[in-house]
């Protein structure tokens, strides 16, 4: 059997309730609208009660395994500090982290057991090539809903996939009912523009950590 | 025409094109999904059944009458429906019928890890295994003419992976299954032992027709490649095993019982090494072994747990390939684990409070409720299965006989519906003591808020008769019945009291909706006045998720509190006071 070309492999983790299921099928849908093949991991049920979650997203000439395998992910979309760190083995050395500087307490960390780790985006950027972290609830508040930042997420994410604009409006069409697309749309636009906007150059030229606070 | 489909959502699609005319499922986790995505097609009577039991026998009437018919569960929910299961083999089903059983490795979202293909053999009916979106979408309809051409019920075997991951599915229309006029036939449709012993030959004959039938080609996929390595494998594992080792050669199976004997022979002989690659247990390698072919199987992979690519790597080619290749330091044991919790404002949280405050021994049952079990509540001792708490809490009263720690069974409405009436009908008639508290939230919250009889309301929708667990709990006798409203402690305390010492049977329906059903703040978010607060760590054992403690600093995050009041009610101090009412006092 041929060996199929390269596909792309893209983790989204955070914590149940966070728009993470959403954000995984607009991006598979817009994979398939490309004409690719593609396949979604996730799991429901009990993890989905505040739970860590974590969908793998992988898409290409022809995708096999629906699950990600170790140091193979390009690209993490981390809605929550703690499971990008939970999950970061499955970064490639060459991949980009997006990391949503929004912590969520888990149980032991809430009741005094146990500490929120420190130094998460620096023990990520020893292990990845790109990572961008930015405050995407107080972006997503700031837009009118703090439950956006998933698609202020994908739209960062989308200037580094080269689908066109298009296909991401069909994507977002088919998965948010229409009374909820105009301000998804919006934020998936302060995404796509974000980085251009606040780093000015583009985003192909981007290397190394960039922590963007407000 | 192109979908991107959820492995239940295909086989839903499977069923639709298939001509299927009457479907039926109770909620569980990974299967849920199959009888939602069907109820979305009018040509189909969908309906949520109050077990699997019931769903499989209502599927086999359907089927009986000349209708096509699909069942969907859990792993587990294939215990409950064992029984009709085994003697449907034998009385058949004229119109076709699927069972779909969700496995779920991994344990996901489940109490144990039982591995269903063995109830292919052991009922002795054919099984299929999709390994993805597309081919649950065509195994579905495969299974439908098998069922149809030899008279048995066909096992679908899907896993979480496949259930809950989604794949690009070609659609096809509908070929409407016409119903041929009923005939009566008693000799194969009661099973007398008469009738049976006539039957059980047919049986074993079929099988063994079967594993030639033409039909074994649609189902099995052959791949030659490198002829020194030899994967024999089936479901998703399958997909591992091509991303990790794509110049071998393979032969996958899609009917996995009976298996393509003359086939997997031929095979053998054409490669050196044969590896069997299967999810938990055994099940190919052993009946491989059992024709005389060497193979490599659970020696290499693992028995427990899910497989992913990973596993399968470190199963080809030894454990040490991955350590070399990335040798950074772990960061995987300074990680806080982030177990599920109660929703803030969950109405369960107040009465395991309470439980634990009366010191009850607490037997357990599945659903949202089983996190009770977690710390800081810790308020249960058991989860079995499901209904299992009525039972078990009889049990051990006898036993333990203790006053000082009386026992409770907690259930929910939905799960007291599946299986725990029928032990509250033996407390009553054995005459216990025990208390049985029903969670009465008004839906199956853990699976995603299916009506269920209590409810009032069908899966299509539709209103119908509210079943009455009060009035129901009466009727069978139960002496002492009452309904507490769980945000109020006290009553909850009082009412908790008064079934301990009241020397008989009670039930106490505990009654408030899903908090997530109820989509609005109960009221203003609470605040604790830290002037009052004595740190006491009170409010912190109620397991609410808005409430947090940094160092001796005690705050209620006022994004996740809904207003219930709970934590405010148990504060002995009165430090936690509504929003609104500390803005008035400052």
């Amino acid at each position: 059997m041929k060996l199929p070309s390269e596909t792309t492999n893209v983790i989204l983790c955070g914590v149940g309730g966070q728009g993470i299921l959403l954000a995984g099928r607009i991006l598979a849908v817009a994979a398939l609208e490309a004409g690719l093949d593609v396949k979604k991991a996730e799991v429901h049920g009990m993890a989905q009660r505040g739970g860590s979650v974590i969908t793998h997203v992988r898409f290409g000439e022809r995708v096999f395994s629906p699950l990600i395998a170790s140091h193979q992910a390009h690209f993490m979309l981390a809605f929550e500090p703690l499971e990008a760190l939970r999950y970061l083995d499955f970064m490639s050395p060459d991949g980009t982290i997006f990391i949503n500087q929004q912590k969520i307490l888990p149980q032991p960390v809430r009741v005094g057991k146990m500490a929120y780790p420190t130094g998460i985006v620096s023990k990520c950027k020893k292990r990845v090539h790109r990572l961008i972290a930015i405050n995407a609830t107080h972006n997503a508040e700031s837009i009118g809903d703090p439950r956006v930042a998933n698609l202020i997420f994908l739209g960062m994410l989308s200037r580094f996939l080269g689908f066109p604009e298009s296909i991401w409006q069909k994507a977002i069409q088919a998965c948010i009912p229409s009374t909820k697309q105009e301000i998804n749309i919006r934020a998936f636009q302060f995404g796509r523009d974000f980085l251009m906007r606040r780093l000015s150059i583009p985003e192909k030229e981007i290397r190394g950590t960039y922590i963007i606070t407000s | 025409m192109k979908a991107l489909l959820s492995g239940n959502e295909a086989i839903a699609r499977g069923a639709y094109e298939a001509g299927v005319i009457f479907a039926s499922a109770y909620p569980g986790t990974p299967s849920t999904e199959i009888l939602e995505a069907i109820a979305h097609y009018d040509e189909i009577q969908a309906q949520w059944a109050p077990n699997e039991k019931v769903a499989l026998e209502t599927a086999a009437g359907a089927s009986l009458a000349g209708g096509r018919a699909l069942v969907a569960m859990k792993h587990v929910g294939l215990n409950v429906a064992a029984d009709p299961l085994f003697s449907l083999v034998y009385m058949g089903c004229p119109g076709g019928l699927v069972i779909v059983s969700a496995d779920d490795p991994g344990m996901h979202s489940s109490q144990n890890e039982q591995d269903n293909r063995w109830y292919a053999r052991a009922a002795k009916l054919p099984m299929l295994e999709p390994s993805d979106s597309q081919e649950a979408r065509i195994f579905t309809k495969l299974a439908f003419e098998i069922s149809e051409k030899y008279n048995t019920p066909v096992l679908l075997r899907i896993t979480t992976r496949i259930a809950h991951s989604s794949s690009v599915v070609t659609l096809e229309p509908r070929a409407e299954h016409p119903i041929p006029p009923y005939q009566k036939n008693s000799e194969h449709h009661v099973l007398l032992p008469v009738h049976a012993r006539k039957i059980h030959p047919e049986i074993e004959a079929r099988l063994q027709r079967l594993s030639r039938d033409a039909v074994m080609q649609k189902c099995t996929t052959i791949l030659r490649g490198n002829s020194d390595v030899g994967i024999i494998t089936a479901g998703v594992a399958f997909h591992y095993a091509c991303e990790v080792f794509p110049e071998a050669s393979f032969f996958k199976l899609g009917m996995t019982h009976p298996m393509p004997v003359d086939w997997l022979f031929e095979f053998a002989l054409s490669v050196r090494n044969i590896f069997v690659i299967e999810e938990l247990d055994p099940f190919l390698e052993e009946q491989i072994r059992a024709l005389g072919i060497e193979v490599t199987g659970k020696d290499r992979f693992p028995v427990v747990g899910e497989l992913n690519p990973d596993r399968v790597r470190q199963g080809l080619y030894g454990p040490e390939t991955e350590k070399k290749e990335h040798s950074h330091e772990p960061v995987s044991d300074e990680i806080p684990p982030r177990p599920p919790v109660f929703c803030p404002g969950c109405p369960h949280a107040g009465m395991f409070w309470a439980l634990k405050k009366l010191r009850f021994r607490v037997t357990g049952d599945i659903g949202c409720y089983t996190l009770g079990a977690l710390p800081p509540l810790a308020a249960m001792d058991s989860c079995l299965n499901m209904g299992a708490s009525i039972g078990m809490a009889e049990g051990m009263e006898r036993v333990l006989k203790d006053s000082r720690h009386p026992v409770a069974a907690v259930i929910g409405d939905s799960t007291f519906i599946h299986s725990g009436i029928t032990g509250l009908i033996d407390l009553v008639y054995n005459g216990s003591h025990a208390v049985v508290v029903i969670l009465d939230n008004g839906t199956t919250a853990m699976t995603g808020h299916q009506p269920h009889p209590g409810t009032g309301r069908t899966l299509k929708g539709h209103s119908t008769h509210k079943l009455d667990i009060e009035q129901l709990c009466r009727a069978l006798g139960v002496p002492h019945v009452e309904i507490v409203n769980p945000y109020h402690l006290d009553d909850v305390i009082q009412a908790l009291k008064r079934a301990k010492s009241a020397g008989e049977l009670s039930v106490i329906i505990s009654r408030a909706p899903c908090i997530l059903l109820e989509k609005r703040r109960l009221g203003a978010p609470l605040v604790i006045d830290m002037n009052l607060c004595k740190a006491c760590n009170v409010c912190l054992q109620l397991g609410c998720p808005a409430i947090e403690r940094v160092g001796q600093q005690y705050r209620i995050d006022p994004a996740f509190c809904v207003g219930c009041g709970l934590c405010a009610r148990g504060c002995q101090l009165r430090a936690i006071v509504s929003s609104d009412d500390m803005m008035i006092m400052n």
